[in-house]
């Protein structure tokens, strides 16, 4: 897959909190975005995924342009974030949960739950299999029948990544996945997303620990007051004056 | 005393109607609806005309509900897209609307005067037997909604609005856009309303507008409370809870004869309130459990 973010803009009034932002992913790459707190880079992710509107700018899948799509119709079309603070069906079981993110499904209206019982439940035993799969793969088993809203923070980003692959996702936009998870959590998350991507699917990643972001992605793109700042391998992005300015605050060295 | 338990079965059923479509919408969608009376009053309206009119009962019933369904339509169009507070003022304005239609447009609805002599539903038969005809159709349209809320429970619809209960936002993220669900959920539960509505009006035989305030809607929002949001079992048992300090209290007299009896209604509008308060003081998820308790 490919991703084309085409100079992104949003401004409120007069203030211009995404400015001309442009990320370029090729070929289903695993790609960070950091910056400090209030560098724009949740409103970026909100402004991609259509979950708010911007003032200019495209976003292109595929080579595809996304245009005035939806929210949701951009979720369909393969693009799937996760959120900062993680939102997961909180009354629902973990399988629920994953159950409910399988896209298609014929059950989802009221028309065939009534008439058409049959090939729902055929579809339902179809998507239970993918779901125990998904289960095992981010080895939720022990919280499979637990309501998600008592998971630990770890173990919610965890069903959100989950929630995101059974929609058969292309790219995969994580808000922010190691805030709040233990170290051996992080560095196993990182390990399901280097093998999520080896079969194909892009990552777009938000990251505040820049030691575990670094190991993980092939490029960095840096944020500041709602510009690109800086681009690049991370090791040469890390070590740019201008990002050690605006990161880690002056007198840093 | 038989033929006051008899009523009060058919009123409940009448009740229990409304609250199933209620608790579909607020209990397991998260939909605010606060003008549940308005389908309530197109059914009965719907069901009254046609069948002073001459049409067949039975017709008439059907056409009620599915008047009451189509009624949905238009305030879904306009604002199922909004923020739930939103949507919930606008529903009550919907009912609103409804209600003075009925009053103002007197060649349709005979205005303040109401309708009349609405046929009974089996007019064949009189007296005690009239009335468990009525109760035995009520209850079967009873059970038939109750068997519907559970398939709609177990299957992946119910995971859906339940998932759009809990986080609208995260269903939108995974390519489902939850206006088309709550839509239905909708009209589904004013088809139910509009049933109900033509069920009350065949069974009180005279309906006029001021039968159909939003008091109406507020009934049934503390039944489903007080048994339980969510939950089918709840909105049986608060159903039933909302009765018996409805007609309760009508009792109160019996024991305490130094209520005049002009404050009656007063005191019984104070007991449910006292019912409520009592409920989100020390059972806050309801008789039954509301769907935080798995």
């Amino acid at each position: 897959m490919t991703l084309e973010i085409k100079e992104m803009s949003k401004a409120y009034g007069g203030l211009t909190v995404v400015d001309r932002v442009s990320i370029t992913m090729e070929d289903a790459d695993i790609i960070g975005v950091i910056g400090p707190n209030g560098a724009g880079k949740s409103t970026l992710f909100s402004l991609v995924t259509g979950f708010l509107d911007g003032n200019g700018g495209d976003v292109v899948l595929d080579g595809k342009p996304l245009g005035n799509a939806s929210a949701v119709e951009r979720a369909q079309a393969g693009m799937v974030r996760t959120f900062q603070v993680p939102r997961e069906f909180a009354h629902m079981t973990v399988r629920e949960n994953l159950m409910a993110a399988a896209p298609g499904q014929g059950g989802e209206n009221l028309i065939t739950t009534f008439f058409r019982p049959a090939s729902v439940a055929r579809q339902e035993k179809e998507i239970a299999g993918k779901v125990e799969e998904t289960i095992r793969f981010l080895k939720l088993g022990v919280v499979a029948d637990t309501p998600a809203g008592r998971l630990s923070g770890g173990q919610k980003k965890l069903l959100e990544l989950g929630r995101a692959l059974m929609t058969g996702a292309k790219l995969i936009m994580l808000d922010e996945p190691f805030a709040g998870v233990n170290p051996v959590l992080i560095e196993e998350l990182s390990q399901k997303i280097r093998e999520l991507n080896a079969r194909g699917i892009g990552f777009l990643i938000i990251e505040h620990d820049l030691g575990a972001l670094s190991k993980l992605v092939s490029k960095l793109y840096v944020m500041d007051r709602g510009k690109l700042i800086a681009s690049g391998e991370p090791a040469a992005v890390l070590s740019d004056a201008a990002v050690r300015e605006a990161y880690i605050g002056g007198g840093a060295n | 005393m038989d033929a006051y338990l008899i009523a009060i079965a058919i009123v409940s059923g009448i009740y229990l109607l409304l609250a199933l479509g209620l608790n579909l919408q607020f209990g397991l969608t998260g939909l605010i609806n606060f003008g549940h009376v308005g389908f309530f009053c197109v059914g009965a309206y719907t069901s009254a005309i046609l069948s002073t009119n001459g049409v067949p009962v039975a017709w008439s019933l059907l056409a009620a509900a599915l008047v009451g369904m189509l009624a949905a339509w238009p305030l879904g169009v306009i604002s199922i897209r909004l923020r739930e507070d939103y949507f919930a003022i606008a529903s009550l304005g919907f009912s609103e609307i409804v209600r003075l239609v009925a009053t103002s447009e007197g060649w349709l609805t005979n205005g303040v005067q109401g309708i009349a002599g609405i046929p009974r539903i089996f007019s064949g038969v009189t007296g005690q037997s009239q009335a468990i005809a009525m109760l035995a159709i009520v209850t079967v349209f009873c059970v038939l909604a109750i068997l519907a809320m559970r398939r709609i429970v177990r299957s992946p619809f119910g995971r859906m609005i339940e998932a759009i209960r809990d986080n609208e936002e995260a269903v939108k993220s995974l390519g489902k856009d939850p206006a088309g669900f709550k839509m239905q959920v909708l009209l589904l539960g004013s088809m139910l309303a509009g049933l109900s509505g033509a069920l009350y009006a065949h069974y009180i035989g005279y309906i006029s507008p001021d039968q159909f305030i939003p008091f109406i809607t507020f009934q049934i929002w503390m039944a489903i409370i007080m048994g339980g949001v969510g939950r089918i079992s709840g909105t049986v048992a608060g159903v039933i809870i909302l009765m018996v300090f409805l007609e309760g209290s009508r009792f109160l007299r019996d024991i305490a004869p130094f209520i005049p009896e002009v404050a009656m209604a007063s005191i019984r509008l104070g007991a449910i309130g006292l019912a409520l308060m009592l409920f989100t003081i020390y059972r806050p998820q309801g008789l039954m459990g509301d769907y935080t308790k798995r």
